[in-house]
């Protein structure tokens, strides 16, 4: 920002391709980074970032291309190599130990492992944490900190390490928009000082906040570098998906009756994820219930709850005003709960299974077989009804499950919960938890689309998304939840992102507590 | 009941005590290093048998005692090598692998023993380590007795303290706590996974095999086939039961040989005529069952803890 273009380069990737298998994840990408700048890496989920950045730090060892720092060659696949070239990288997941304190693992891998250590670190460790307002207290255990803290910790690390040039992966997807508007603050200070940071991320607005460039990856190819003064989201938008896609965005449309109501319901705390607190919600016909909140705040118990996978430890669960009873997975099956699980992979599908099978994991006994015999032939018609109706892309229903891809997997899901409801005249009530993670965009526009439509035919669907702009687009009601805390519901269009943010963030609930 | 506790003030007992937990406590810190680096290591027992082995053969072909010593901690730290290779870089099924060491490391001690003593129908002794004169110290009255023991006693505890400071007094304990928690961790700020834990492994092994060498070194003057007897798996149970701690794994394999003096003691009681014998020798595991099952509870696993980290998989 300061310092423009005139400033020396200070890192140099050139030309760099990596293949998996026949995935081509990064394709002759070039980059360059200037000192003092913030150059922001845009695209979508599985457009090449993450490699591109894995590359540059050595976890990977790159086809072809090459990576200089400071002038000088980066050797590929050593990590230790990029630390001394003074690259930092901040992982999307984080690359801490939780059995030791702050201090412990910003010291890893500094000294010599023979040596006595020296005396100095904390002294280091504070006055980082102050130049640069990352509070985080150097005794505190790392597996009991925020997720917050935790990033802070990792910044610092490279910090300690003298790093000049900072990579931060996708560093706000697990913050609220406070915690990210703090993290903004520290890189401006971090610029300010000449450092230099990459910025990865698919979030249109914090790239505009925060780059002063930005390069713009779709299917591991630079399809655009632009200044973000001269340049605006929607032209961002275009550039990263190419111009062909929009999201669905669903209109208002009047609620019908409570099929589902949740009664201050309450579940114990499991270690360090916090259990329901008297949870009222309503879910109704016609509507979309979006659910929004750091992850980690009790929508996995929620998710459970109405899942059938747990009882509430107070509390009652009503169906259409009636108490449920025996209430377990195939009961809420069998009452046209519908369910798209949050791990696509390990709750959603088996892997080795073939599609066949697991189209028909939820209702092989009930609508597969008959006097305990399975029912071959109109699984495989169903799962081809599924194939066809849901644009699964595969050879065949015999294909194992774990060849797909991501999306595709997730068409097949939601498919056989959209058939699944009693008399499978559709399901009632649709449990969509984090429904299009990980998705490419087109997949994720064709997931919404059939949310959209379900609702529209008279579902009540919950949506569980830690994607504010998701859960605004296609919510007619939104809840918060945090720290267990279910937010009131508010209608669609009433509240902004930041004041969501608040609630996310806990700090809404005490006024009302007091109130 | 006045018979317990009679037994329980002698000083004859505790000197027992001490000497039984002697060869626990090296193979427990030998196996703890291995965990807290994430491996688990089951070859332990049969490197407990390869140790004591190797130490006696080496002195009984005229090296001296602590020569022997060097002798076994280098066979346990071959099979630790052979171990961690298989669980380290190539990423092997650590239970396979473990319990695979132990049947090869057995059965090369069966081996050696038939090639080199071909003719021998009962093993020739050796003279063990003696009990140390520590001036003054071994003059007191109770004490003097109970703390009458050899070098290799002397050296068993020593090195649990080296080990307890080793963890989390150095940069080095450091990196070994952090791998066995999260490998990522220590890659991303630039060691060697594979170097450590492979290095945890094969220095955990020298030690397993030290504890095995005490058995013929110290303890007895003469090696068995069956001398080891399980004590290999206590060391694992001792691991878990000090929640992956020196300190209180020190403390747990001192309580299984109080146990161990204990039963020895009440069968030449008249408890001991009226039971059957193999109730004494079943006390000390049932005993230690149930501390583990109180105890281990609340432990902190290492999180990585047989999880092998395959550099740049995605």
């Amino acid at each position: 920002m300061s310092e423009g273009k005139g400033a020396e380069v200070v890192l140099r990737l050139d030309r760099i391709t990596k293949r998996f298998g026949a995935l081509t994840a990064n394709d002759a990408v070039s980059l360059t980074l200037r000192r003092g700048e913030v150059v922001a890496l845009l695209g979508e989920n599985g457009a090449g970032k993450t490699t591109l950045m894995n590359i540059l730090f050595g976890h990977y060892v790159a086809d072809e291309g090459s990576v200089e720092a400071f002038g000088q060659p980066l050797p590929p696949g050593n990590p230790r190599a990029a630390l001394q070239a003074g690259v930092g990288m901040v992982h999307q997941h984080f690359t801490l130990a939780g059995n030791l304190t702050v201090l412990e693992n910003i010291r890893l891998g500094t000294e010599g492992l023979w040596s006595r250590g020296h005396g100095g670190a904390r002294a280091k460790v504070e006055r980082l944490s102050r130049d640069f307002g990352l509070a985080v207290h150097p005794d505190a255990k790392v597996g009991r900190l925020s997720v917050g803290e935790r990033q802070r910790v990792e910044i610092l690390k490279a910090l300690y390490r003298d790093a000049r040039i900072l990579i931060l992966d996708e560093p706000t997807a697990v913050l609220t928009p406070q915690e990210s508007e703090a993290l903004f603050a520290t890189l401006r200070k971090a610029t300010a000082l000449g450092l230099s940071v990459i910025f990865i991320s698919h979030k249109l607005h914090e790239v505009m906040a925060i780059a002063d460039r930005c390069v713009v990856l779709r299917h591991g190819r630079v399809v655009g570098e632009v200044d973000t003064h001269a340049t605006d989201k929607g032209a961002l938008a275009a550039l990263m998906v190419g111009g062909e896609l929009s999201l669905p965005r669903a209109e208002a449309r009047a609620p019908g009756a409570v099929l589902m109501k949740l009664d201050s319901v309450s579940t114990p705390d499991r270690g360090a994820a916090p259990g329901l607190k008297k949870v009222t919600l309503d879910l109704r016909a016609g509507q979309i219930t979006g659910l929004a909140g750091v992850s980690g705040n009790g929508q996995a118990a929620l998710a459970e709850i109405i899942g059938g996978l747990a009882l509430p430890a107070e509390g009652t669960i009503l169906l259409k005003n009636a108490p449920v009873t025996g209430w377990s997975p195939g009961e809420a099956l069998a009452r046209g709960v519908a369910r798209i699980p949050e791990d696509r992979h390990h709750q959603g599908s088996i892997a080795d299974f073939d599609l066949t099978e697991n189209a028909v994991l939820e209702a092989y006994r009930s609508r597969f077989s008959r006097r305990g015999w399975m029912n071959w032939r109109a699984a495989r018609e169903f799962a081809e009804t599924i194939i066809a109706g849901y644009d699964v892309r595969c050879p065949g229903p015999e294909t194992r499950i774990r060849l797909l891809s991501g999306g595709n997997m997730q068409k097949l899901i939601l498919g056989r919960a959209m058939a699944g409801g009693p008399e499978t005249g559709g399901p009632e009530i649709i449990l969509a938890n984090q429904p299009v993670r990980g998705l490419d965009v087109g997949a994720i526009a064709y997931v919404q689309s059939q949310l959209i439509a379900a609702r529209d035919r008279g579902s009540s669907v919950l949506l569980i998304s830690e994607d504010l702009d998701e859960i605004m687009g296609l919510s007619d009601v939104i809840h918060v939840m945090s720290q267990g805390r279910l937010s009131p519901g508010f209608a669609r269009g009433t509240m902004t992102a930041a004041e969501l943010g608040l609630w996310m963030a806990g700090q809404k609930f005490g006024d009302r507590d007091a109130a | 009941m006045n018979a317990v506790v009679d037994i329980l003030i002698s000083a004859s007992f505790w000197a027992a005590v001490i000497r039984i937990a002697s060869p626990l406590i090296l193979a427990t810190m030998g196996e703890l290093i291995c965990e807290r680096a994430g491996v688990l290591n089951l070859g332990i027992e049969g490197i407990m048998v390869i140790g004591a082995f190797a130490g006696w053969m080496a002195v009984y072909q005229g090296l001296p005692l602590w020569g022997g010593v060097a002798v076994a901690m280098a066979a346990g730290m071959l099979f630790g090598l052979l171990h961690s290779t298989l669980t380290v870089p190539f990423g092997l099924s650590q239970h396979v692998v473990g319990l695979g060491v132990t049947l090869l490391a057995t059965s090369s001690a069966s081996f050696a023993y038939r090639l080199m003593l071909p003719e021998v129908t009962s093993p020739p002794k050796i003279a063990p380590f003696q009990p140390l004169h520590v001036p003054g110290l071994s003059d007191l009255p109770w004490l003097g007795e109970a703390l009458s023991q050899t070098a290799l006693t002397w050296a068993a505890f020593a090195m649990a303290g080296l080990v307890a400071f080793m963890l989390y007094r150095t940069p080095l304990g450091l990196a070994v706590r952090a791998v066995g928690e999260n490998p990522a961790a220590v890659e991303a700020q630039g060691l060697s996974v594979t170097g450590l834990r492979m290095g945890a492994v094969i220095a955990g092994s020298g030690l397993m095999a030290v504890g095995g060498a005490f058995l013929t070194l110290s303890a007895f003057s003469s090696f068995f086939f069956e001398m080891v007897n399980g004590r290999g798996w206590i060391c694992i149970a001792l691991v878990v039961f000090g929640a992956w701690r020196p300190g209180k794994a020190v403390l747990g394999a001192i309580l299984f040989a109080a146990f161990d003096a204990l039963q020895i003691r009440l069968q030449q009681t008249p408890l001991g005529a009226a039971l059957p014998y193999q109730l004494f020798l079943a006390l000390p595991f049932i005993l230690s069952i149930l501390a583990l099952i109180l105890m281990s509870r609340r432990a902190e696993v290492p999180a990585a803890l047989m999880v092998p980290y395959n550099k740049g998989e995605r």
